[in-house]
């Protein structure tokens, strides 16, 4: 009798704490938003809380007169042209690693994760300067991909590991070769887990922060450069700094609503195998 | 595609037991075709890595000041002698870091597994809860970094009108020596109690329900079958959870630099050894010493990854 009861009782418990932690990691982001919107005034009132007069002040004050729009422009390129060379370099090397038992080989390669960015930064700034490219798109699309390469091939290995062998040694007795059987069989099967290995990518690349704080110019930033830079002189204008940073947000918060099976299946890819 | 090969230089690929060796030209073609697959990448990280190192090694050894490029002499270990005895940055910055991460993490840890344990039976709305947990972890810290200064602002913040609603003192936060690291763990926890929650979740799905099941029709309660069926199981998911978050907790750079700025603030509050070798490098031109300290923090953390690897392996085997 008391069993079906506490059983509902413990049921509702779990809905409240759910509902709980959501609230916990959704509100500040909420709050962020809202004050994009928010007159400065009305930022610095605590009490005005969540229900105002919407106000896209900020939002135009941000995009016509500061630098976001062609930082925003940057990192796009930046983001999408490092993903895709990257996705080019590291998918074939997942498949290698793989399919031919290279894991040796491959773990390699993810000891870029473990060094310390910053202990890169000087050699890299040494060797660049000297190839005069300091400044330009070159480096900071070489140093995002070496931050996407080792990302992708992560999240690759396991994708692969998934699929079936059976499928490309079929092909192999129908006379494909290897490469063929590679190229025309797995890859197309490869397909999700390639996308959710790039938006992953293009995400992180997009929120990189100490690359392009050294090695881009005014002409080269990056949204996070930006943003911090509007920090430091305008440390006040909390409406527009929030206003800025929900507009770099953005493309991540739409990722997130439309992807987040795929992000999530990135993120925790070769988690459980240990 | 048949190669020739000399007699000696035929190492046998060790295919998977069991199965029939493909003819010679098979292999061979398959041995070339998988470095042609691997040699970019490896190529690419390799080339990235390998000089950096090299010239960050050898820059610790030399006095080098100013500018890269200028006039520099071999010191030997002096720059490590002088940062293993320097009290005033070097050791305090040390115990920040350590601080921070195993602080961050910890908390992380209890948070993220009890998030997860949450979520495991399938439910409505997951999807939407997932998509709640993701957007911190994927936003830029350098946003989240504002967002919170925004919020935890001490004249005008929210969070202090809240305390003050709720009768309870008001705090600095940021804006104190005092409470600024412990304020940057709870926005680190913010920040990535969700990725933990979302890996230890992946790691719970994977689990056989036979042995919960066996502990159910034993007597045990949840308690019981959460500390010495799911956790000895989750044990491998948990240590791999552990080494990603910190790494990448060690590291923290962004959210510190973005909040409290060069220094880690004007008492050097929040500066850990990453945001001490960055104002080394950039602030102070102090290549030398930024290079012998980065060497050291580069030892311990490959230290922390072989010894967390070591552990959770270890315990993983006792438990099974």
């Amino acid at each position: 009798m008391s069993a079906p009861r506490s059983k509902a009782w413990l049921g509702w418990l779990r809905a409240a704490a759910i509902v709980c932690v959501m609230l916990v990691f959704a509100l500040p982001m909420v709050w962020m938003i809202a004050a994009a919107f928010k007159t400065n005034v009305q930022v610095t009132d605590p009490s005005v809380g969540l229900w105002f007069h919407p106000t896209l002040e900020n939002i135009r004050t941000v995009l016509t007169e500061g630098p976001i729009l062609r930082s925003m422009g940057n990192s796009l390129l930046i983001g999408v042209v490092s993903t895709v060379l990257s996705a080019v370099i590291a998918v074939p090397a997942a498949w290698a690693v793989g399919r031919f038992g290279m894991q040796r080989t491959g773990s390699l390669i993810l000891v870029a994760r473990i060094v310390p960015a910053i202990s890169l930064l000087v050699p890299w700034y040494y060797l660049f300067a000297q190839l005069g490219l300091v400044g330009s798109y070159t480096v900071l699309i070489l140093s995002h991909m070496f931050v996407s390469v080792p990302l992708i091939l992560w999240i690759m290995i396991s994708f692969f590991a998934g699929l079936p062998v059976e499928l490309e040694e079929a092909a192999r007795t129908d006379g494909l070769s290897a490469f063929g059987a590679f190229r025309r069989i797995t890859l197309p099967l490869a397909a999700p887990g390639t996308a959710t290995a790039c938006l992953l990518a293009f995400v992180f690349s997009w929120n990189n922060f100490m690359f392009a704080l050294v090695f881009a110019d005014d002409s080269t930033q990056t949204v996070p450069v930006t943003l911090f830079q509007f920090m430091s002189y305008a440390s006040t204008d909390w409406g527009g700094l929030m206003a800025a940073a929900t507009l770099i947000t953005a493309p991540v918060l739409i990722a997130a609503l439309f992807g987040q099976k795929y992000l999530v299946a990135g993120l925790t890819s070769g988690a459980a195998k240990g | 595609m048949a190669t020739l090969q000399l007699p000696g230089s035929t190492r046998q690929s060790t295919t998977e037991p069991g199965r029939g060796r493909p003819p010679r030209s098979f292999e061979s073609s398959n041995r070339r075709l998988k470095w042609a697959m691997l040699t970019p990448a490896l190529l690419f990280v390799g080339l990235m890595i390998a000089f950096p190192l090299a010239y960050t090694v050898n820059l610790s050894l030399t006095d080098a000041f100013g500018a890269v490029n200028a006039g520099s002499s071999h010191v030997g270990l002096r720059n490590f002698g002088d940062l293993l005895t320097d009290t005033r940055r070097f050791w305090p910055a040390a115990w920040r870091t350590l601080e921070f991460t195993v602080g961050a993490v910890l908390l992380e840890t209890v948070l993220g597994l009890a998030v997860a344990m949450l979520l495991r039976k399938p439910f409505r709305g997951i999807r939407w809860v997932r998509t709640v947990l993701i957007i911190p972890l994927l936003t830029t810290p350098v946003a989240i970094g504002i967002l919170w200064l925004l919020i935890l602002d001490p004249t005008n913040g929210i969070a202090n009108h809240l305390l003050s609603e709720l009768g309870m003192p008001r705090m600095e936060f940021l804006g104190s020596v005092g409470q600024s690291l412990p304020t940057l763990m709870l926005i680190d926890v913010w920040q990535w109690t969700p990725m933990m929650a979302l890996l230890l979740l992946a790691g719970l799905t994977t689990l056989p329900e036979e042995p919960e099941e066996a502990a159910l029709v034993d007597g045990a309660g949840p308690w019981q079958r959460f500390r010495y069926v799911i956790l000895p199981m989750l044990t491998p998911a948990l240590g791999t959870a552990l080494v990603l978050r910190a790494v990448d907790a060690l590291k923290t750079f962004d959210l510190l630099y973005a909040t409290k700025g060069p220094g880690g603030g004007a008492d050097f509050e929040v500066e850990t050894l990453n945001v001490y070798a960055y104002g080394l490098t950039f602030d102070y031109q102090e290549y030398g010493l930024a290079a012998a300290l980065l060497v050291l923090f580069t030892l311990v953390i490959i230290g922390v990854v072989v010894a967390l690897r070591r552990r959770a392996t270890s315990s993983g085997r006792k438990d099974a």
